[in-house]
């Protein structure tokens, strides 16, 4: 069994072993029919697979341990980054990277959150759990900015914000609570896309965007399937019935209006296809940015206030 | 069965009977006996021990406004159930049976009146109406107090009693900490005071937006408040937490907030901070 790939993926995982070895034979011309025949088979499985995956496959997908990361994303998306550090009051946390980057030759601020692959960079980055400094920290650059007239793009990618004893002491929900505040006004426009995990409200402290984009197979969630199965159902180990009462998909998110567009992934998933995904990632975002640039400013605060004002569904 | 339990039955419905229900409760805390009547006149703080008890919304509402001229605003927003959400149980099942044990239609309920002669607006979370969680109806609540408020110039006021965004409205939910946190950003234009008074529990989603983003952050004493819950920070960190860990003093010491303040000082010391904040009208 290959660890790289999810249980359902283990299918694929085997035909693209075979594909592999075969590969390494020397003298390809005799099989190169048989290589053709595998990949085409490969690509049929995996068709039919990903045709009908389940809300909990899709969470899955999202958390999978070779879907990229903001910092894979960063260099190939946009050009020019300069990385920004610290909250200029306690320190400067891994789990949020910010800077100034340009996208199609147009300034902007980025902000995104960063989990870790090796078990080193999983403790660099505290797994994508942001503290309290580390939503300061956005905040700060995206008051500067506003300060600047500088598009702002958000990457979320989150388990949640950190529940530690520190970030309880220094804030948490302050500082959450504060960057709700500031963002549902900033006077300037910003773009959230969640690449993978969006966790509660550690996702939204840096996701109150004018729009707000998913990538196909990423989720966004009040509460983890895990967390919302050991409190409701009693059992962590129900998080996949509890994946499919959530409606956290972006199929499902974006029939609800809660999201405004869903990125496609490539056949297989992000992981299966890197560079397809960033030039993906790269043509939703330009056509995105290039649009809300021209709105004047004024009109998209109050674009944004009405649609933060519509969110909820109840009787009068 | 022995004698001694065979007896001991009769000795307990016995004791029950000679005790009409509702005349007594007993301190959670300091487990004393109290008399009904003089709890509600001290508004459920305890005479032995202090311990600020958990009090029902239109408890909270009818003792801190004054008597005359109090009227609910929004009495009649009703969840839906947008995403027809099952676990053990139907959420519908649920919903309709926490406004069967508190009377409310959801867990937050707005009235304006008067504080002293002064007019304002004041919410208030019934932590018993499904933990006082916040879905579609208490946000919208919310933002109607809100804008109440600035309709009139008058402060806003909100007492927190809340485990966080309700799960069974999924992202609707925690979508109701943005919107919440936009009304208030609305108000804080205009200049119109907003006053967060955190009793317990407050945490998660409601913790993490409107109910820390007061000019003025009160809370009752030894109230729990954070944004995590202590037993997944305990979880996550693997070690024991400090003494008295996310209550009101350990909060005031790490200046999260301004000032504890007693349940039976609460109308006079927010009216005189109000009084202070509007001196220009």
């Amino acid at each position: 069994m290959n660890l790289d790939y999810l249980d359902f993926e283990q299918p694929i995982a085997d035909l693209e072993e075979k594909i592999e070895a075969l590969c390494n034979i020397k003298n390809k011309v005799d099989i190169v029919q048989e290589m053709e025949a595998l990949k085409t088979k490969s690509s049929a499985l995996t068709k039919k697979i990903f045709s009908s995956l389940s809300d909990w496959q899709i969470s899955q997908l999202a958390r999978h341990p070779k879907r990229l990361y903001t910092l894979d994303y960063i260099d190939n998306v946009f050009d020019e980054f300069t990385e920004l550090h610290g909250d200029r009051a306690y320190g400067d946390d891994h789990a949020i990277i910010g800077g100034i980057a340009k996208l199609d030759g147009q300034p902007l601020m980025f902000i995104g959150q960063q989990k870790g692959r090796s078990t080193k960079d999983k403790l660099k980055y505290n797994f994508g759990m942001p503290r309290p400094e580390g939503y300061r920290k956005a905040l700060r650059l995206m008051k500067t900015a506003e300060k600047f007239s500088m598009p702002i793009i958000t990457f979320i990618d989150t388990p949640g914000a950190y529940p530690g004893i520190g970030a309880e002491e220094r804030g948490q929900s302050e500082a959450i609570a504060r960057n709700l505040f500031e963002m549902s006004t900033l006077a300037t426009p910003i773009i959230s896309v969640v690449i993978g995990e969006g966790g509660s409200g550690g996702a939204l402290a840096i996701g109150v965007a004018d729009i707000m984009m998913m990538f196909e197979y990423s989720i966004y969630s009040v509460i983890s399937p895990e967390g919302c199965a050991s409190i409701l159902y009693k059992d962590a180990a129900k998080a996949n019935v509890a994946a499919e009462s959530l409606k956290l998909t972006s199929q499902h998110l974006k029939k609800e209006k809660l999201i405004d567009e869903i990125i496609p992934e490539p056949l297989g998933g992000i992981h299966r296809n890197p560079d397809e995904a960033q030039t993906l990632l790269r043509d939703a975002l330009k056509k995105q940015l290039n649009s809300i640039v021209k709105t004047p400013i004024d009109q998209l605060v109050q674009a944004r206030a009405d649609k933060l004002l519509s969110f909820g569904k109840f009787k009068d | 069965m022995s004698w001694l339990e065979k007896i001991l039955p009769s000795i307990a419905s016995g004791a029950k009977k000679n005790i009409p229900e509702g005349l007594w409760s007993k301190c959670p805390k300091c487990s004393s006996t109290l008399y009904e009547e003089e709890l509600k006149k001290l508004t459920y703080v305890c005479p032995n021990c202090d311990h600020h008890m958990r009090i029902s919304a239109r408890v909270r509402l009818e003792s801190f406004l004054d008597v005359d001229g109090q009227e609910e605003i929004a009495p009649n927003l009703v969840a839906v159930d947008p995403l027809k959400f099952k676990d053990q149980k139907k959420y519908k099942d649920r919903y309709s049976q926490a406004q069967k044990n508190t009377g409310e239609k959801d867990a937050l309920v707005v009235k304006k009146g008067t504080l002293n002669g002064m007019p304002v607006v004041v919410a208030a979370f019934d932590f018993k109406f499904m933990g006082g969680s916040m879905g579609s109806v208490v946000g919208e609540k919310f933002v109607r107090a809100a804008q109440e408020s600035m309709a009139s110039n008058s402060p806003l006021i909100c007492f927190s009693a809340s485990g966080g965004a309700r799960m069974q409205e999924g992202l609707f939910s925690l979508m109701q900490m943005s919107k919440t946190s936009l009304a208030l950003k609305l108000l804080a234009d205009k200049k119109v005071p907003f006053i967060s008074i955190l009793t317990d529990p407050t945490m998660g989603g409601v913790s993490a937006s409107f109910a820390m983003l007061g000019d003025i952050h009160i809370a009752e004493p030894n109230a729990l408040i954070g944004f995590a819950g202590p037993r997944v920070v305990e979880q996550t960190v693997r070690e024991k937490l400090p003494d008295g860990f996310q209550r009101s003093e350990f909060l005031l010491e790490k200046g999260a907030i301004d000032m504890i303040v007693h349940r039976s000082e609460l109308r006079d010391k927010v009216h005189q901070v109000l009084s202070a904040l509007m001196h220009n009208g």
